[in-house]
């Protein structure tokens, strides 16, 4: 199996101040990896980076043979205006972009395609439905919709559970698998560490700095929760600048 | 004289009367559909900032050559564009948002325009600028009105779903395509355009009018953004006409009698419209079985 996309020593973070603290690895192709950490462990903003909306502050993120535009990417927080007049089938259509690019129109197959999707997560009926009359769920379920439509190799998925019912959430898990099935690579922020266990092979533990990465039995050790849990979520203000020289040190370690 | 002639009669003796008709309405066709979108865009005060902007280009333009069209014109849309850029330049550089990089350099520019202005001219001519001369449109104007038009209509027709897009949903938009940049100041271009194009008839004060009332005006009555943009084009259509005729009868200046019909039409929308005041007050409370 071959790394669809590599970190190498990868730091990122907001005005100097690091989020994700030198984190090396790779995510395979194909692989259906979880991310689990406590609130600011720097979980959406590794996604972010991976999507290149975060440029590093240091080290690198690669992405071997697609360009970052094909990653579908579900936020935690959707930047999506409401009170613009669109029904669920405009934007849950905007997930055609790669296949029908900037200016084609939606096609006959792609209604085929459009229904099947609101089908798979719930919303069969909602399609003229003004995107501002949506329940929080129905919202999150139409971008799920969307991912779906989008049809790309690599999906990161942030919190996607979050404000959706359990059995939706039971049809989205299969529909995750079945993503998994086709080899696509998914890569999902999650809480739920009954569900990673259940679901997801692979698992990311991150606490700013990266404290296990591998199968899920292991990574999700009781010692490895514990010590994810004891992470500082604050920064400190007048921390001195690091060092790049000097490439692999370990914090916290005396000098 | 009977009603029709009432009604008609103006603008069949008239060649002025006809030429600004045919003007106003052209720019209604093309200027509603950008006015919904900058008041769907939460921009509503950029085409007043925007139309203060390209004061200083028209200004230039009127030193160089007097009431000439041409370079008016063509000073005014660059002025604009170079304030459109700066602003967005500034907003995506640091962290201040456009609306006040706008407001910054829109002010710069109307008081380079006026200084200009003072430079040369008497306060007539500045009154010429600021509130157009709809009644005086010659060929070379209307063929000028006709131009922009067209290029802004196929303009909005072009970037039509990536500026959808853009409204909708920006990060995503961001995340499939480069184009949401590019595409934000195509259509700034375009509002600076039609605003060009609408300080001919009415003055850089209210081309703004027909572009942001008849927009505000159909929001109270159509949910979808189609209907929104062809009720701001009627609305246009009809301030326009309606406009004229009373600027005929009374003898007022046309410009303002055109806003005035379109403030208008936005005030009865606002209290009669299907999605106005009254309207969402007096519901029936009564509900359906599912
Ligand atoms: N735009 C920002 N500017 C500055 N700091 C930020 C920004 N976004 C996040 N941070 C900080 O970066 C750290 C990591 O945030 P991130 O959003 O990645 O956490 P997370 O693991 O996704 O947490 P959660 O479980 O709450 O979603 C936090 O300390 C947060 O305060
Ligand atoms: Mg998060």
């Amino acid at each position: 199996m071959s790394a669809v996309i590599r970190l190498d020593d990868l730091t990122l973070g907001y005005d100097g101040h690091p989020a994700v603290h030198h984190l090396d690895g790779a995510f395979e192709t194909g692989s259906l990896t979880a991310i689990v950490g406590p609130n600011g462990s720097g979980k959406s903003t590794l996604l972010k980076g991976i999507t290149g909306a975060l440029k590093p502050l240091g080290g690198r993120i690669e992405h071997a043979g697609i360009s970052v535009r094909e990653i579908a990417y579900l936020p935690q927080i959707a930047e999506i205006d409401r009170t613009f007049p669109a029904v669920v089938s405009d934007l849950v259509s905007l997930g055609f972009w790669k296949s029908r690019g900037l200016f084609g129109a939606i096609r006959g197959v792609d209604r085929g395609a459009l229904d099947e999707a609101l089908q798979a997560v719930g919303l069969r009926g909602f399609e003229q439905r003004p995107i501002d009359t949506l329940s929080g769920g129905q919202l999150q379920r139409a971008l799920f919709a969307r991912v779906l439509l989008q049809d790309a190799r690599v999906i990161l998925l942030d919190e996607p559970f979050t404000a959706i019912d359990e059995k939706t959430v039971a049809d989205l898990i299969a529909l995750v698998q079945h993503w998994h099935n086709e080899k696509r690579t998914v890569i999902a922020v999650l809480h739920d560490v009954e569900m990673v266990r259940r679901v997801f092979p692979q698992t990311l533990l991150l606490a700013r700095e990266p404290i296990a990465w591998g199968a899920t039995s292991e990574t999700l050790h009781p010692e490895n929760l514990l010590k994810a849990r004891r992470m500082t979520e604050a920064w400190d203000e007048h921390a001195p600048w690091h060092d790049h020289v000097a490439k692999h040190h370990h914090h916290g370690d005396a000098a | 004289m009977n009603l029709v002639q009432l009604f008609i009669e103006p603008f069949a003796q008239f060649g002025f009367m006809n030429r600004a008709l045919v003007g106003a309405i052209i720019l209604s066709v093309s200027a509603g559909p950008v006015g919904v979108f900058l008041m769907l865009r939460r921009m509503s005060l950029t085409g007043d900032a925007m139309a203060h902007a390209i004061l200083p280009g028209a200004a230039a333009g009127f030193l160089v050559s007097g009431l000439a069209i041409l370079p008016m014109t063509l000073g005014g849309f660059a002025a604009g564009l170079v304030v459109a850029l700066l602003a967005g330049l500034v907003s995506r550089f640091t962290i201040q948002r456009e609306d006040t990089s706008l407001a910054a350099f829109y002010l710069i520019s109307l008081a380079l325009g006026v200084m200009l202005v003072s430079l040369k001219g008497s306060n007539v001519d500045l009154m010429h600028v600021l509130f157009g001369t709809v009644l005086a449109l010659n060929d070379d104007a209307l063929v000028m009105i006709g131009a922009i038009a067209t290029v802004s209509l196929v303009g909005l027709a072009v970037i039509w779903r990536p500026l959808f897009a853009e409204c909708l949903d920006p990060t995503f938009l961001r995340s499939v395509s480069k184009a949401g940049h590019p595409v934000h100041l195509i259509f700034l271009a375009l509002v600076v355009l039609n605003l060009v194009g609408g300080f001919q008839a009415l003055g850089t004060l209210l081309a703004v009018g027909l572009m942001m009332l008849p927009a505000a005006a159909s929001r109270f009555w159509v949910r979808g953004l189609e209907g929104m943009c062809a009720l701001a084009v009627g609305f246009g259509v009809v301030s326009s006409y309606f406009g004229l005729l009373i600027s005929y009868y009374l003898g007022v200046a046309s410009g303002p009698s055109i806003i005035l019909v379109a403030g208008g039409i936005y005030v009865v929308s606002l209290f009669f419209g299907r999605r106005g005041v009254i309207f969402t007050r007096v519901q029936a409370p009564r509900h359906r079985v599912a």
